[in-house]
């Protein structure tokens, strides 16, 4: 009764390999590396730039471990720091001949010392979270009002173009708060913009309100509309971070999505936070409006008198005044990219921008009509408006590709470029968390958690091993090829190991036991009884698995609840936690169960096993103790 | 080995009135402090920013105090932890000033002070919405615990047992708030984490017992509910003991080699076991017997038909 059939062994081995397989590249540790990746969206990093890096390398005399395109980016290995910090030179030498418009960005990393034969087989050591290896943790919040506002005004915007085009005489059209209102003088008036909207604004849902004279339609945008509006808000800021956080060149920075108007930003390794911050935190959007020309404006420039109607005043960046119209023209979402260059003609320093389709049509428009005239492109930071510059339309454009050029230079090209790269952000953002951790607080914290781990398991496998003497051992093996696939698993799932993570482990480890106690309980339980010792090692399993069942579900179910309502290190915690569970079982029950299979199942005439002393009440004890 | 040679049940339930007026007593007790003086919460539900900072040398709190408030924060707290060269300040959360200028200011301040030198170690900093967040999901996730368990366990058992069993061990929960609310000890995401894992851990241990109940129910024909309960309870005591043994020397391996993040998570763990241990045996138990657990209630007629033997025969609902 205690034999396993063949097929069951054979799971037991391939589970145990692929186990051991996955486990394997978290032993390698890491070894200091290289990385070449792109600075700039233009330029990609393919084989071509992996035989560039090669070449750099073999004429500084240096040989790399290992060299392999690996995404978006290059990737030496070196033996020894010495080799790495060399490499990195030799590469910035042959790579980035000017360092104020740098093309690549080369980085010092860590890499794992994976064998490349493992890592073909998608074996990767687990990915330590930020408490282990330090770095800095953002979690920003996406003010999504905003980005409905200006949404709405964008709305406005176009309604007002669109009802000059077509020659409808409304009365006027503002926003209020996400609703664009319009009056309108008669009903037939009234359907026409009606059905104009209906028609051309397929997000907008319009109501109607007032009669005769006195008619407002109010169009806003549909709820439906409303999340894709959040949604393309939330990407737009995510690629506008990873671009600005490529230009921090971080390794492996990881950008997410959290909830529906969350981003979370973690950059392992980065020890100049205050730089981070910075970059991060400029929350600025873009705005292109047009410069207003009257003498009132001009006026009010000076001083002398009141900002006209439907007009701003911000400052320029050399910090005179310029009164501006609050008509949006476009906005930083139409921008697809800003980069310093040079006149083909002049050669004066210029800024390009590359503008998307819908951008470049407004653009060609906008342009056509005001030749001659300034437009202004404010960059708005923490709610404060900047004019970073205000060019003079000298004809239409049209295509998408602007140039903005005169009187700057070339350092000054380069920061304009790089705010309005940096002002393409689609709604502002606020940092509402921030965690930082040193590397050294992350090495400690390693160890901690390694040594809780260690220590605990020792210290159990040694109770277990006295007080159940062989079956303590099985049970103590168990417990070993419990942490062996808990880890291969997480280094499957590529999961993020933090210091929560780790005691969960120890956590589910000190739980786990728990089956094989219930298990060795039982059997000694049976023994006592007087069931002969194969029966009772049946009876002992059999028994035992209703009970561990039903405790691991409910501890199951306490973990679900943590892994559904927590967040951050909590979220850790609870998927080491279930998957702990889960691993439990195979390993206590079905795994325990084979090696005592193994070890006893072929003993015919089993006299007695290694369980410690079973003992036993005298005969005459009450009736219940003895069954 | 064997640890525990008991010859005779030992009749828990004949105490059972005690031990719960006891229970209810330290209960009355855990909540009067959790009302009277309130969890010491972390930063992370309160919002605020925590520094760690790092000196070379052992660090003059009172300087440091001093140097912070210049700033003109107020109500600002300076620890020392782990050793006299590390400090922990703990800033409330302040409108318009963005986390980063806050930690960067505070770090200005203490390096200015060059005759010893501070490194960061660690800058934590929750706004004050995350915090409520945090705080609300944390209860929704007790909730939950608290459902999907009486849920199963209905289930699997009987509506008394589920009752009980999610009573003795929020009675645990409760507890365990209390401790950290009578030493004020810091109430974190991590200490929330080891709570809801005590609640599933704990459970765990009243199912145990409840898997003998029913069992010795089929067995035992003759016994009254308190001898089948008494029964229970003394032969799965030694598993009872030995299990919490060993994961306490896991808890207690955290508790040296964890350092301070995983500290209060250890403590709160220990006072769950040791509460989980007596709950499941005296509470849990008795709630049950109060609430009248019959034979019926576990052995279902159709049972009789099936094996005896089989542990799983009373599965079938």
């Amino acid at each position: 009764m205690n034999r396993y059939p063949v097929w069951k062994y054979t799971i037991l081995v391939i589970v145990l390999l692929i186990g051991a397989l996955y486990t394997l590249p978290n032993f390698f540790g890491e070894a200091p590396a290289v990385q070449v990746s792109s600075a700039k969206s233009i330029i990609k990093v393919d084989a071509a730039t992996l035989d560039r890096v090669q070449d750099a390398l073999k004429a500084a005399n240096l040989t790399p471990d290992l060299i392999a395109l690996d995404g978006n980016s290059v990737r030496a290995r070196f033996t020894s720091l010495d080799d790495q910090l060399r490499a990195r030179d030799a590469l910035q030498r042959a790579l980035v001949p000017d360092a104020s418009d740098p093309s690549y960005i080369v980085a010092l990393n860590l890499q794992s010392r994976t064998p490349a034969w493992l890592a073909k087989l998608g074996a990767a050591p687990m990915f330590l979270g930020l408490d282990l290896r330090g770095g800095v943790h953002f979690m920003l919040q996406v003010d999504m009002q905003a980005a409905l506002d200006k949404k709405a005004e964008s709305y406005a915007g176009d309604l007002r173009t669109l009802l000059r085009d077509k020659s409808i005489r409304y009365g006027g059209i503002d926003r209020n708060g996400q609703t664009v209102l319009i009056r309108v003088r008669d009903a037939d008036t009234a359907t026409a913009v009606k059905n104009l909207i209906t028609d051309q604004f397929p997000d907008l849902a319009v109501t109607e309100a007032g009669e005769g004279a006195d008619t407002r339609i109010s169009a806003t945008i549909k709820p439906e509309a409303v999340r894709k509006v959040q949604d393309q808000a939330l990407k737009q800021n995510i690629t506008t971070l990873h671009n600005r956080i490529n230009e921090l060149g971080v390794t492996e920075p990881v950008i997410q999505q959290q909830g529906l108007d969350r981003i979370v930003v973690q950059l392992p390794g980065v020890q100049d936070t205050a730089k981070a911050k910075d970059i991060l935190g400029r929350t600025a959007t873009l705005e292109v409006r047009m410069v207003d020309e009257s003498s009132d404006a001009r006026a009010a420039e000076r001083n002398a008198g009141p900002v006209p109607f439907g007009s701003e005043k911000y400052l320029e960046r050399s910090g005179s005044p310029l009164v501006v119209k609050k008509q949006v023209m476009l906005t930083g979402e139409n921008l697809t990219d800003a980069q310093p260059g040079f006149d083909s003609q002049t050669q004066e320093p210029t800024v390009n921008l590359t503008l998307d389709a819908k951008g470049a049509r407004i653009f060609r428009d906008v342009t056509r009509d005001n030749v001659g005239k300034r437009m202004a492109i404010v960059l708005f930071e923490k709610g404060k408006g900047e004019v970073v510059t205000a060019p003079v339309i000298r004809s239409e454009i049209s295509g998408g590709r602007v140039q903005i050029s005169g009187r700057m230079t070339s350092v000054e090209a380069n920061d304009t470029a790089l705010l309005l790269r940096a002002g393409s952000l689609a709604a502002p953002m606020e940092i509402i968390e921030e965690r930082t951790i040193g590397p050294s607080l992350g090495a400690d914290n390693i160890a901690r958690g390694f040594h809780s781990v260690t220590w605990g398991m020792v210290a159990i496998c040694i109770f277990m091993c006295i007080y159940y003497a062989l079956f303590g051992v099985i049970s103590s093996v168990a417990l070993l090829v419990n942490v062996l696939l808990l880890v291969a698993i997480l280094s499957m799932l590529q999961a993020t190991l933090t210091l929560p993570g780790i005691a969960a482990m120890a956590l589910a480890l000190g739980v786990a036991i728990d089956s094989n106690v219930l298990i060795n309980e039982r059997i000694r339980e049976e023994l006592r009884a007087g069931v002969s010792p194969q029966a009772a090692i049946n009876a002992g399993y059999e028994r035992a698995w209703a009970t561990i069942l039903d405790s691991n579900v409910t501890t199951l179910i306490a973990g679900l609840a943590l892994l559904a309502f927590g967040s951050g290190p909590v979220r850790g915690f609870a998927v080491v936690h279930c998957i702990g569970i889960l691993t439990s079982m195979f390993s206590a029950v079905f795994f325990s169960r084979g090696l005592v299979n193994l070890w006893y199942g072929r003993k015919k005439k089993l006299k007695s096993v290694a369980i410690g002393t079973v003992w036993r009440p005298e005969a005459d004890s009450t009736a219940v103790a003895a069954k | 080995m064997e640890f525990f040679r008991i010859r005779r049940d030992i009749p828990f339930m004949r105490h059972a009135l005690w031990l719960n007026a006891i229970s209810f007593l330290t209960f009355a007790a855990a909540v009067f402090f959790l009302f009277h003086r309130g969890l010491h919460l972390s930063v992370e539900f309160t919002g605020g920013t925590v520094m760690e900072v790092a000196y070379t040398q052992p660090a003059d709190l009172e300087s440091v105090r001093k140097a912070v408030s210049s700033l003109g924060y107020e109500d600002v707290q300076v620890q020392n932890f782990g050793t006299a060269r590390d400090v922990i300040i703990r800033l409330p959360a302040r409108k318009g000033v963005s986390s980063a200028q806050q930690s960067d200011s505070v770090l200005a301040a203490l390096k200015a002070d060059t005759s010893n030198e501070a490194t960061l170690r660690r800058v934590e900093f929750v706004g004050p919405q995350v915090g409520q967040e945090l705080a609300t999901d944390g209860l929704k996730a007790l909730a939950m615990v608290v459902i999907g368990i009486m849920v199963y366990l209905a289930f699997r058992f009987e509506w008394k047992f589920a009752v009980s069993t999610v009573l003795a061990n929020l009675h645990d929960v409760v507890i365990i708030l209390g401790f950290f609310a009578f030493f004020q000890w810091e109430f974190s995401l991590a200490v929330l984490a080891a709570v809801l894992a005590v609640l599933g851990y704990s459970v765990n241990e009243s199912v145990v017992i409840f898997d003998r109940v029913r069992e010795t129910f089929r067995r035992q024909r003759k016994m009254d509910t308190e001898h089948v309960i008494n029964h229970a309870i003394t032969s799965t005591i030694s598993r009872t003991i030995i299990t919490h043994g060993s994961t306490q020397l896991m808890v207690l391996s955290m508790f040296f080699f964890g350092g301070q993040t995983l500290h209060y998570f250890s403590l709160a763990l220990t006072i769950g076991i040791c509460f989980g241990i007596y709950s499941s045996c005296f509470v849990a138990a008795s709630i049950a017997m109060w609430l009248g657990v019959k034979r019926e209630d576990l052995v279902k007629p159709l049972a009789k038909k099936d094996d005896a033997s089989d542990a799983n025969a009373g599965a079938q609902v």
